[in-house]
């Protein structure tokens, strides 16, 4: 198999899952089987990619001009290749996940969500290997609207007002202001292709460039940066395996992804540090996690929590952007994938929880840890991931961008980091104190408690995430050695 | 062939007008179902000659042809030239789609012994299009635009299931449209007592040295407001969404895709052609009155849009916002701005013609187009709804659609122009889009249905391919966009360079 058909296959094959989906439709075993090929076979074609790329080389495909100079083209890079890798890891588990999901819970339309979701991998997969800032825009809208039926899921008026606001905050936020700032781009410079050092140096008046930036950065609704972070909170009201696969790893991901890609790519770090145009955003990404962090504090309902934190953890992306160096892009970097694999196991267990009990309040949730041991001990180890504690994959992300605020002086953004460890620490690991310390609600409980595990289906999933979280601390290197050539 | 190939601007013209009156006699011996197919063959045959005639002036140069012989400036003179030659393409091609979708449409729209008389109208009104569009000489514009005005008072009379409220919308247009076109013909008039040519060359060549002349300004004046009227520019689009909202089917996916769009081509090749940027009071009629009205335009005609629930009124509305796009890019004046006017005039007819096309299939079934009426139709007509929600992606300009090639070049217009509020206020302008399209979307699928709409099934076959065929052209040309950029690039370049 050749790279550039690797490439191609990346982004079909789900979408031809999703037609074996809609085919099977009446043979529920069989169409879940078809999800897991498919899966399967798009984690194979991606990794395939990664030897090459490691090898410091680049795969392109040009699809069509579009508009004079503006190609549907695809070039896989390293951080591309590392959104890729861990998108279609997670659909693997997040698909086990689903069928556990829908069938303990007797959800409706489950063909339907099995093929906008095949949709949204695919526009994924078009985002981590898009080639330049057209491609993305592309595969970016395509990803808001297959995933809004998914939100909108439960069809009744929670759904649909929830998804009103999802769609409207990210069409809004793409058109509004994205669309311009790529429209500027384009004008000014005559290309969007990404280039390394970045394509606007010497083309934009400096004093223009924050403005631009704010284009860009609020433009990309997906990052979740205030005050354009509601659409998240709201998106809960999808099914968990949405929240979990969708909502804290491919369309926050991609949101934050495309950030890193602009500021490496149309801006380059160097251009914005020696400008300075960034230092505005690094107060807004470090308001972001201060303050989503604390309004988690407040929230009772567990996915409306895990929300939140998202939106703080996806700030210290942006805020590694921000600081516009290269242990910052490789500490953001390296961040997608750590709380991908953090998050993911959390939203999992919030589900199993809800699969076996029908609980969604935190406070309801006391001396539960005793009847789904390894519910809540998944739960624990992604907490510990996310407050970044060793031995835990969380721990190198802050390291990195801690060591790049560091590398900028600015001492305060290390305060931030710190203090929002300090509120994860509190907002996560109540939970898993509640469910394993305190005493049960219930009587019978309290005495012997008996161990109610979800169906094996949900409670295995975020157990293998958690081992995950465990294992990327040791091999966090090569994750690190494969984004090393971009934070140069 | 030799023999037909230098005729073919006049055979467009004169084809589907011949038919007509061979069409009425259908009338006699029980033929009746005839003239649909008659009306569809003509269709394909004016198809196949603006798809000759664009191949040619796009790859040699220009047709000129005199009728009768008499030379220009003497005689009419039809002349194809890249832009006219893309609007004859909409135009026949529209017609073309839009006709294996009619037969079933009308047969339910409109009773039976009418059938004939109906499209006996359309084929006049199709050749009213197509003769404004070719003809090269001012006064032949005002007559065939009165042919197909005329032919579209009647055929927006007929009305769904005579429905009486159809009279009153096509008298309303009556009288505006007939106010129009006396503004329209007056002004010829007064650029006729100046030059004393009515050929658009002759008069564009003569024009020249008049600029500073009272009587030009005032025809100029009376062209614009005219041709303006016919496009409906706000404020003077009143006639506009009650027509298209009682007319049937198959006359508001034809009046939306293409009637107004001849407009905006009258309209550009007086101020291009004819008058051209270098003049005073063309720039100032840009800039102080084309400009504002296209931006209040855009809005007043989504935020209406969003609070209407008769579902043909609420597009009916957006149209006067889209009319609002590709008047501001003509006002803007510069290559992107005019591309996008030129582009919109063909992805608009895409977009409208699929979405007013779907709403054709849903009252086939429905009889009703409200939005109440509508709840869970997703479910049970699958494939309208999802052509309806696909063809709205494109009116709001997602990209990888028509729409959103529109939109990029509009912006770009306005940003190279300095304009920068104006393309935010683009922008929050498709928002608009957004919502309304989205209150559909929400009532279709997300909706439970009653028990009316339970019983429903998916239109046929027949009725679904052509509006197929309209959405996928939506995203075809959203993603190939190298015949109509081209073409766009080409006349724009002219426009502002040849002046």
């Amino acid at each position: 198999m050749s790279n550039q058909s690797a490439l191609i296959l990346a982004i079909l094959i789900p979408l031809l899952g999703g037609i074996g989906i809609s085919l099977l439709r009446r043979a529920p075993n069989l169409r879940e089987a078809c999800t897991l090929v498919s899966s399967l076979v798009l984690a194979f074609v991606v990794y395939s990619l990664l030897p090459k790329i490691l090898s410091g080389a680049t795969v392109s495909f040009t699809f069509k001009e579009i508009l004079p100079d503006l190609a549907l083209e695809f070039n896989v890079e390293p951080l591309g290749m590392v959104f890729a890798c861990i998108a279609s890891g997670l659909w693997i588990i997040n698909s086990l996940y689903s069928i556990g999901y829908m069938r303990g819970n007797q959800e409706g339309n489950q063909t339907r969500f099995y093929i906008y979701f095949t949709i949204a991998i695919s526009s994924s997969m078009g985002i981590a290997f898009a080639g330049n800032m057209f491609t993305l825009f592309i595969f970016y809208e395509i990803l808001t609207l297959s995933t809004y039926p998914l939100v909108a899921h439960k069809q009744n008026s929670d759904a649909k007002s929830g998804a009103r606001i999802y769609l409207g905050l990210l069409i809004g936020t793409s058109i509004g202001f994205q669309l311009v700032a790529i429209i500027w781009t384009y004008l000014i410079t005559g290309t969007l292709d990404f280039t390394p050092a970045g394509i606007l140096k010497g083309k934009i008046d400096p004093t223009l460039l924050p403005i631009l930036l704010a284009l860009y950065m609020f433009g990309i609704g997906k990052a979740a940066l205030m005050p354009f972070h509601r659409w998240l909170p709201s998106a809960m009201v999808a099914p968990t395996p949405v929240s979990a696969l969708l909502h804290a790893v491919a369309v926050v991901k991609a949101g934050v992804f495309t950030v890193l890609k602009v500021v490496i790519y149309i801006f380059g770090i160097e251009f914005l540090s020696e400008t300075g145009a960034s230092t505005w955003l690094i107060w807004v990404a470090s308001f972001t996690v201060l303050a989503a962090s604390i309004v988690a504090i407040t929230k009772d309902n567990l996915k409306a929590r895990l929300a939140y934190s998202t939106i703080s953890q996806l700030s210290y992306i942006v805020l590694g952007a921000a600081l516009a160096n290269g242990l910052g892009i490789l500490g953001g970097g390296l961040h997608i994938v750590t709380h991908a694999v953090g998050k993911i196991t959390l939203f999992m267990c919030a589900g199993a929880i809800y699969v076996a009990t029908h609980k969604t309040e935190i406070s309801e949730m006391t001396g539960l840890g005793r009847k789904m041991p390894f519910t809540f001990a998944a739960f624990a180890i992604g907490s510990l991931s996310i407050i970044g504690l060793p031995p835990f994959a969380g721990t190198w992300s802050k390291w990195y961008l801690a060591l790049a605020a560091a590398n900028a002086e600015i001492w305060t953004v290390i305060g931030v980091y710190m203090l929002s460890s300090l509120l994860n620490v509190w907002y996560l690991l109540s939970i898993v104190a509640k469910g394993f310390f305190a005493p049960a609600d219930e009587l019978s409980d309290r005495v012997q408690p008996k161990i109610q595990e979800a169906p094996i289906l949900c409670v295995l999933p975020p157990c293998l995430t958690a081992l995950g979280c465990l294992a990327l601390f040791f091999f966090a290197e090569h994750i690190v050695e494969l984004l090393r050539p971009i934070a140069s | 062939m030799n023999l037909i190939v230098p005729h073919l601007p006049v055979l467009q013209v004169a084809i589907p007008l011949i038919a007509a009156p061979i069409c009425v006699l259908f009338t006699f011996g029980g033929h009746r179902k005839l003239a649909w197919l008659f009306t569809l063959s003509i269709s394909w045959i004016c198809l196949l000659i603006a798809g000759a005639l664009l191949s040619r002036v796009v790859l040699e140069t220009d047709i000129s042809y005199a009728i009768g012989s008499w030379p220009p400036p003497f005689g009419i003179e039809y002349r194809v030239d890249p832009i006219n030659a893309f609007v004859l393409l909409i135009i026949s091609g529209v017609s073309a789609i839009a006709l294996p979708f009619a037969r079933l449409s009308v047969e339910k729209e409109i009773e039976s012994d009418r059938h004939v008389l109906f499209y006996t109208c359309y084929l006049l009104c199709l050749t009213g299009l197509l003769g404004v569009t070719i003809t090269g000489d001012a006064f032949n514009i005002f007559v065939f635009l009165e042919i197909s005005s005329l032919s579209t008072y009647v055929l927006i009379a007929t009305g769904v299931r005579q429905d009486r409220r159809a009279l009153t919308a096509a008298y309303n247009y009556l009288i505006l449209g007939t106010i129009g076109a006396t503004f329209f013909v007056i002004g010829i008039g007064l650029l006729y007592m100046v030059t004393g040519t009515l050929n658009i060359a002759d008069l564009a060549e003569r024009l020249k040295p008049l600029s500073d002349n009272r009587v030009v300004h005032a025809g100029f004046a009376f062209i614009i407001i005219g041709t303006c009227l016919k496009l409906a520019l706000f404020p003077m689009h009143a006639w506009l969404p009650n027509a298209y909202t009682y007319a049937p089917s198959l006359v508001t996916v034809f009046l939306a895709a293409t009637s107004t769009k001849v407009s905006v081509y009258v309209l550009l090749r007086f101020l291009f052609t004819v008058f051209g940027p270098t003049y005073d009071f063309v720039n100032l009629t840009f800039e102080f009155v084309l400009l504002p009205l296209a931006i209040v335009a855009m809005f007043a005609g989504s935020v209406t849009a969003i609070f209407q629930t008769n579902v043909k009124r609420l597009f009916a509305y957006s149209s006067v916002a889209q009319l609002g796009y590709m008047m501001l890019g003509v006002s803007l004046c510069n290559i992107p701005g005019l591309m996008a006017t030129i582009l919109h005039i063909f992805n608009h007819a895409l977009m409208k013609g699929a979405l007013f096309m779907a709403l054709g299939c849903v009252v086939y079934r429905l009889g009703a187009i409200s939005l109440g009426s509508m709840k869970g139709l997703g479910r049970r007509m699958p494939w309208t709804m999802g052509a309806l929600t696909l063809a709205g992606l494109s009116l709001i300009g997602v990209p990888g659609t028509v729409g959103f090639i529109s939109k990029w070049h509009l912006i770009l217009g306005t940003l190279e122009s300095g304009y920068w509020p104006i393309a935010i206020l683009i922008v929050g302008s498709s928002l608009l889009a957004v919502i309304y399209i989205w209150n559909i979307v929400e009532v279709a699928y997300l909706e439970k249905e009653t028990s009316r709409e339970q019983t429903l099934k998916e239109v046929p076959m027949t009725m679904l391919a052509p509006l197929w065929v309209l959405v996928i052209l939506n995203f075809y040309f959203g993603i190939d966009t190298d015949l109509t950029t081209r073409v766009a690039r080409n006349v724009a370049a002219t426009f502002l360079g040849g002046g």
